[in-house]
């Protein structure tokens, strides 16, 4: 089984320098790419089926032919890496900056040539303060072997890179709030249309990438389109990093065929819940998917699959519960975090996100009424997609709603029995 | 036009038009919050949900914000689709979450646009069980409150301040539930259009807290459609009056002028109407050593009339800042021969020529609303963010007009707002702004110039000279002055609407000069020039269109022959000429009749002063900058006082001016009848002055009805009228008669929509609060249905070629030992009436004496030290005094100032500035400038 995102990554250790990149095969892709014309990167891009690894898996060439192209195309053009990430339970983007910097530089040099991008911003989330410093590092080491900077390679192509540590808000994650933080402004969302394509960084077309998602960029140009389709067990093409945490025997990380069952990674790769633990559901892509149940985990985690469990792939990073976690505190927790995250833009989400809050801390804390289940329930209606003005509180929303389904008995004893079954007293 | 479907009926759009803009000027309820027809859509709120469907078979649909959505052809739209009601019901449950339960003694409530949405939302009970949040309010100074507990965060109030009024101090702040707009901490709003926060904020976060010191219902407040006094551009207001005062000023849509905005000078000045200093009863003195007092006021007519008999030479001083009707009844009583304008001849030479310029053509006057469609615009010598801040609110519009074109390229419909704003980037159009120092609208210039008046108006001459060889050209010009004015010629001449602005702030007539020949220049190339100048007084062109003398020449006409009565019209001469000058001129006549609504230093030495109406007592035409005839109404009748009390239930003394021309012609020459009302006198004025003939038309007469109905100046929800003055008596006062208009002061009259120049109050059913304002208009942002109001009085020729002004003035010299005097402009201080307004006085900038740090050292002084003015002779100055008169001079020079230093480093050498028409400055207060001084250590 073939792991091309991870293959130098040697977990505790440092990343592999300039040096040790190259000899692995490093910068190969870009000097394959810069003998390419942009378009031809971007054929083979679409070819391999690469979906978007933020979470919305939308195709990333797709997203990156609506950059407009030529010479009368507005300059200069951005690329961006979105490094902010902040989804509750998700590391995945993490491993990849600390263990392999230089694979993530060269994906963006390759992204970026293919878009004929002039400057490219790596915006990274502040508490990944490890992966700044190594990023830093390989950034210039990248800037004093040519590989940035004018003229790359002695191509005609030429890239400037930044790192920017964002102020660290879960809201960034969401590609024109990240942009609007990027140029100073306040965190929220913008209007879509335009799309950043068009409008983006300081109103000039821009291509906003996960960091997973640009990885895969250098694998793709340098063995093609097939190889890379060979290694998924499904339609969409390549690899995934595949996370698990919660109470499991050995929680982590790991890169797998995209497709892979849930089961396959809970007890294969997690080794199954810890002794005296009972699988009770899981969130299989972070803090804003459905949950999903036992009778779903045969289905593959990849994008298409999950929707059969009225769920998402998201980030493909599980949180377990548990039947000794109170599901009701866990999505207190949850809601806590989105109201808190709430950039204040639009009413449902600012609003419904912290009554929602409120709700679940009475319930925990005895308080709850009868009635406070229709709200809740009415609230994952309202808060849907297109109500509100970006997809954080449909995020919010979707715990919510598979949570009263699933655990609904559990809201009704704490409201009958006036306390958190789950509390000691 | 198109065609889109709304609950399947066919309705006629504007094709990309946002649909929420669509639905209201439909005339559909459709409730909203952070969309503002002069702000645009940014979907904030989700307040305005609809429900869109693919097609005719769809019937599931999905839910779209109507203000981001656009009207495209055969679209079909659902309002009353059960789940977007729903939906909208929910937003204001959302927005009650957290919203204080304090209505009832909420300063907003009874014209609070959330109360309004959250009925027509039908959000009726209440479910949310938790603690409200609780923020800390700020102090943001005199004018305007803060109560953040009430906000819903529609953000509309930082739109407003920072993106469309260039406002830097109010943000937004912290996320989540807990936004927070306020200040980096307690102070001063600093921006000069902060009250329109009180009219952006749907509800009751920003408040007028002018109106909280003396606060009344909204709905008991007697309005009426009146017009700015505090500057010349003459935007259109609503003041409010209860128990006799007062009590705050609301904007009055006029989409040719003001449109939704006011400045803070015109929104806060109102008032001096209550002020101290009125003149509230007839004051007389028999001879001059005795004090001023009080007479009833048929004493004072009597004894006016007995002065009159037997041919008694009468001389008139009008006044700039008096109606038309006023300064014509004047005219009448004293005849056009014995009538003078009240200021100074330097004044009226720099009017007349913008008369003159104006009227003859080729290049016209913009509206307001048209300046903020020019695309490239020089201000030469006018600080128009100081003299007539809502010019410079629209010049930070005009500056959107060529960065726009990026939005249009990239497909992005211009209602979009923050998605325009994000293409734009910090492009602005071309703005040019050459001053005496530097301006508040500084900021948005792609290019500024700092110079004395000559200076100014030979970079003006310059550009002309660039544009059309023909224009003379300017000897001696620096190459960077001469690259600069290249620049801007080519700006303006690639521009599709350029635009001039100029004025008498600076008090230089070659400035005026030189701003013609650039917009003539550019009229001579094809081009569509335009040019605006700013005029410092509420109707200091109508004035002049009524004609008369300065006050220099009037002195000549007393010094030929005495007058036996000098009538001085709501005028306060020490404001408009040199002291020693006006010392003179009183001193010519045996008596001096004032007639003004406040008392000032020269209604101290007036022998009788008359109470006259302020602009809230009384109705008649003024003449604004753009020689739009605009008619203001009486909002309510003075009553008598005794002690300092409002006596309730007698009407008082205080009347228009033109009713006491009136009676002391009765008196005086026993023309009875002559006028019994307003109309009357504007009819004699038009048939007399054919170039104002159209004030005829600037509003409906006194016998216009609707429906057999006046129209009523009280809401139908007014209060107490029947006992409001029941402790002074309890007998009904018998409502008060109007007979100079179509309005009646009463709750009783026609209810529909009166004519556009008639709306005494912005009120529809369901919509109490000022965005009622939609229902007055046939398109929501557009021109009020019916026309926007007023007549412009002034329509050059265009095509016609004008002859371009020759006079070229030397560059400025510095001076050993003295120093060019410059009048530097202050929105806070500068002008006679709002200052008496204790909110703005308190604003108002101190008197101080500006020099750039390096004059200041040579002279070893520093910031805060104490500086001596000593003035040079008048004759030496630029002023241009007709009569020569050796004791002039030497009174002015003689007189010293001391004044608090002020570093302002752009001054140039050799000059030094002085705060304009500031009061507490002494004999400087009329002192034309620029002039030449000495300056000294103290």
């Amino acid at each position: 089984m073939e792991t091309p995102l991870t293959h130098n990554i040697s977990p505790g250790k440092e990343p592999p320098d300039l040096a040790q990149y190259e000899k692995a095969g490093g910068y190969a892709a870009l000097r394959k790419a810069l003998s390419m014309s942009p378009a031809e990167v971007q054929a083979a891009v679409k070819e391999s089926n690469l979906r978007g690894r933020g979470g919305a898996g939308f195709p990333t060439a797709q997203k990156w032919s609506f950059v407009p192209m030529g010479d009368d195309a507005p300059r200069p053009k951005y690329l961006v890496c979105n490094a902010d990430e902040m989804e509750p339970g998700t590391f995945k983007d993490r491993m990849l900056l600390e263990g392999d910097p230089h694979q993530l530089i060269e994906g963006i040099i390759v992204s970026a040539y293919a878009i004929q991008a002039d400057v490219a911003y790596v915006f990274l989330r502040w508490a990944y303060k490890l992966a700044a410093r190594r990023m830093e590092e390989s950034i210039a080491e990248a800037y004093r072997h040519g590989y940035l900077g004018k003229n790359i390679l002695g191509s005609a192509y030429s890239l400037g890179m930044h790192l920017h540590v964002s102020a660290g808000r879960y809201m960034c994650g969401e590609e024109t709030a990240l942009l609007n933080a990027l140029e100073g402004k306040r965190a929220n969302p913008r209007t879509k249309p335009p799309y950043p394509q068009v409008s983006g960084l300081w109103g000039k077309p821009t291509i906003v990438n996960n960091v997973e998602t640009l990885c895969n960029i250098p694998h793709i140009v340098k063995r093609g389109a097939e190889w890379f389709k060979s290694l998924s067990r499904s339609d969409d093409g390549g690899t995934k990093l595949y996370g698990v945490s919660g109470r499991v025997k050995n929680p982590g990380l790991w890169e797998l065929p995209m497709g892979t069952s849930m089961r396959e990674i809970l007890e294969e790769h997690a080794g199954g819940m810890c002794d005296g633990y009972q699988f009770r559901g899981l969130l299989p892509g972070g803090a804003s998917t459905d949950f999903v149940t036992a009778e779903h985990l045969d289905l593959a985690m990849d994008f298409d699959s999950m929707k059969k469990a009225d769920s998402r792939l998201g980030t493909g990073t599980m949180i377990v519960l548990d039947d000794k976690t109170c599901p009701v505190g866990m999505l207190l927790n949850l809601e806590h975090f989105f109201a808190q995250e709430s950039c204040g833009w639009c009413t449902p989400c600012w609003s419904g996100l912290s009554w929602i809050e409120q709700i679940l801390q009475d319930m925990e804390e005895g308080r709850g009424r009868a009635s406070d289940l229709e709200v809740l329930e009415s609230h994952t209606r309202l808060l849907g997609p297109g109500h509100t003005f970006c997809a954080l509180a449909p995020g919010a929303a979707e715990p919510l709603q598979s949570g009263l389904k699933y655990f609904r008995d559990d809201f009704e004893r704490h409201i009958h029995e006036k306390r958190c079954p789950w509390s000691p007293t | 036009m198109t065609t889109i479907h709304i609950d399947n009926r066919p309705y006629p759009a504007k094709d990309g038009e946002n649909l929420l803009q669509e639905c209201l000027s439909l005339g559909f309820n459709l409730p909203y919050f952070c969309w503002h027809p002069a702000l645009g859509s940014v979907g904030a709120c989700r307040q305005c949900a609809i429900k869109q469907f693919k097609n005719e078979e769809d019937k599931h649909g999905k839910i779209v914000m109507a203000c981001m959505t656009a009207a495209k052809d055969g679209i079909r739209i659902s309002i009353d689709d059960p789940e977007a009601q729903d939906f909208r019901a929910s937003v204001a449950e959302w927005l009650m979450v957290n919203h204080p339960h304090d209505c009832p003694v909420c300063d907003e409530g009874g014209e609070c646009h959330l109360q309004d949405m959250t009925v027509m939302n039908g959000h009726v009970y209440r479910r949310y069980h938790g603690r409200k949040r609780t923020f800390h309010n700020q102090d943001l100074g005199p004018l305007v409150n803060h109560e953040m507990n009430r906000c819903i965060q529609c953000y509309r109030c930082t739109r407003f301040y920072r993106e469309y009024a260039g406002g830097r101090d109010l943000d937004a702040l912290v996320l989540r539930n807990q936004v927070y707009f306020g200040r980096h901490q307690d102070g001063v709003l600093e921006n000069e259009f902060s009250g329109n926060l009180v009219e952006v904020c749907p509800t009751g976060v920003f408040t007028d807290k002018t109106l909280k010191r003396h606060y009344t219902r909204k709905w008991d407040l007697q309005t009426a459609p009146s017009v700015c006094v505090h500057c010349g551009l003459g935007c259109n207001t609503i003041p409010g009056e209860r128990y006799g005062t007062l009590r705050r000023i609301r904007n009055r849509f006029n989409g040719a002028v003001n449109g939704y905005f006011l400045c803070d000078r015109g929104r806060y000045g109102y008032e001096f109407v209550n002020s101290g200093r009125r003149v509230r009863q007839p004051l007389l003195r028999k001879n001059r050593t005795q004090l001023l007092q009080p007479v009833s006021k048929r004493a004072a007519l009597q004894h006016l009339g007995e002065l009159l008999s037997g041919g008694a030479r009468v001389i008139g001083i009008g006044s700039p800042r008096a109606s038309i009707e006023a300064n014509f009844a004047l005219r009448t009583l004293v005849g056009r021969d014995q009538f003078y304008l009240g200021i100074s001849e330097r004044d009226l030479r720099l009017l007349a020529s913008i008369l003159d310029i104006l009227r003859k053509g080729p290049a016209r006057t913009p509206s307001l609303h048209e300046v903020e469609l020019a695309d490239a615009v020089l201000v030469l010598g006018e600080d128009v963010a100081n003299t007539a801040p809502r010019l410079g609110l629209a010049l930070r519009q005009s500056v959107r007009r060529q960065p726009e074109k990026i939005a249009k390229k990239m497909g992005i419909p211009l209602w979009n707002d923050h998605a325009v704003r994000e293409a734009m980037q910090e492009e602005h159009g071309p703005l040019f702004i050459a001053t005496l120092a530097n301006t508040r609208i500084d900021d948005i210039a792609t290019r500024t110039f700092r110079g004395p008046p000559a200076e100014l108006a030979r970079l003006g001459l310059a550009i002309a000279h660039a544009l059309d060889p023909i224009a003379p050209q300017v000897p001696g010009l620096s190459d960077t002055a001469q690259a600069l004015a290249g620049a801007i010629a080519e700006k303006l001449k690639a521009a599709e609407r350029p635009l001039v602005i100029s004025g008498i702030g600076c008090g230089d007539k070659a400035v005026v000069e030189a701003a013609a020949n650039v917009t003539w220049a550019l009229c001579n190339m094809g081009r569509p020039a335009e040019f605006c100048y700013v005029v410092p007084e509420c109707n200091s062109l109508g004035a002049m269109m009524l004609g008369g003398g300065s006050l220099e020449t009037a002195l000549e006409a007393m010094n030929d022959a005495a007058a036996d009565i000098l009538v001085i019209l709501e005028n306060d001469l020490y404001r408009r000429a040199d002291a020693a000058l006006v010392d003179r001129l009183l001193a010519a006549a045996r008596h001096i009749v004032m007639i003004d609504h406040i008392e000032h230093t020269t209604s101290a030495k007036a022998d009788m002063v008359l109470p006259a109406a302020a602009f809230a007592e009384a109705d008649g035409t003024l003449v604004n900058n753009e020689g739009r005839a605009q008619r203001f109404f009486q909002v309510f009748v003075p009553r008598g006082e005794i002690e300092g009390d409002i006596r309730g239930d007698t009407p008082g003394d205080i009347q228009e001016s033109w009713r006491w021309m009136r009676d002391i012609m009765v008196v005086g020459r026993g023309d009875e009848g002559q006028w019994s009302s307003l109309d009357d006198v504007t009819a004699a004025c038009a048939a007399v002055i054919p170039s104002l003939e159209p004030i005829l038309r600037a509003a409906p007469s006194a016998a216009f009805r609707m429906d057999g109905q006046k129209i009523p100046r009280e809401s139908h929800r007014y209060s107490g009228r029947t006992v409001m003055h029941a402790n002074v008596s309890i007998h009904e006062p018998e409502q008060p008669q109007d007979p100079d208009t179509a309005l009646a002061f009463s709750m009783e009259g026609y209810s529909g929509h009166p004519p556009p120049s008639l709306i005494p109050r912005f009120w529809a059913p369901g919509w109490n609060s000022i965005q009622a304002l939609n229902k007055f208009q046939d398109e929501v942002g557009g021109p009020l249905s019916g026309g926007d109001p007023g007549e412009r009085l002034i329509e050059p020729t265009p095509g016609k070629k004008a002859a371009y002004f020759e006079n070229i003035p030397a560059g400025f010299e510095p001076r050993v030992g003295e120093w060019l005097l410059l009048p530097l402009h202050h929105i806070f201080g500068s002008e006679e009436l709002s200052i008496l307004a204790p909110g703005v006085a308190e604003l108002s900038v101190q008197p101080y004496l500006a020099l750039n740090p390096e004059d200041a050292s040579n002279l070893g002084l520093t910031d805060g030290d104490e500086v001596q003015l000593r003035l040079r002779a008048q004759a030496d100055a630029q002023v241009d005094v007709k009569a020569d008169d050796s004791a002039n001079t030497t009174a002015t020079t003689a007189e010293v100032f001391r004044l608090p230093l002020r570093f302002k480093p752009e001054l140039l050498h050799g000059t030094a500035g002085l705060p304009a028409g500031l009061t507490g400055m002494g004999n400087l207060a009329g002192v034309a400038l620029p002039a030449w001084g000495e300056l000294k250590k103290v």
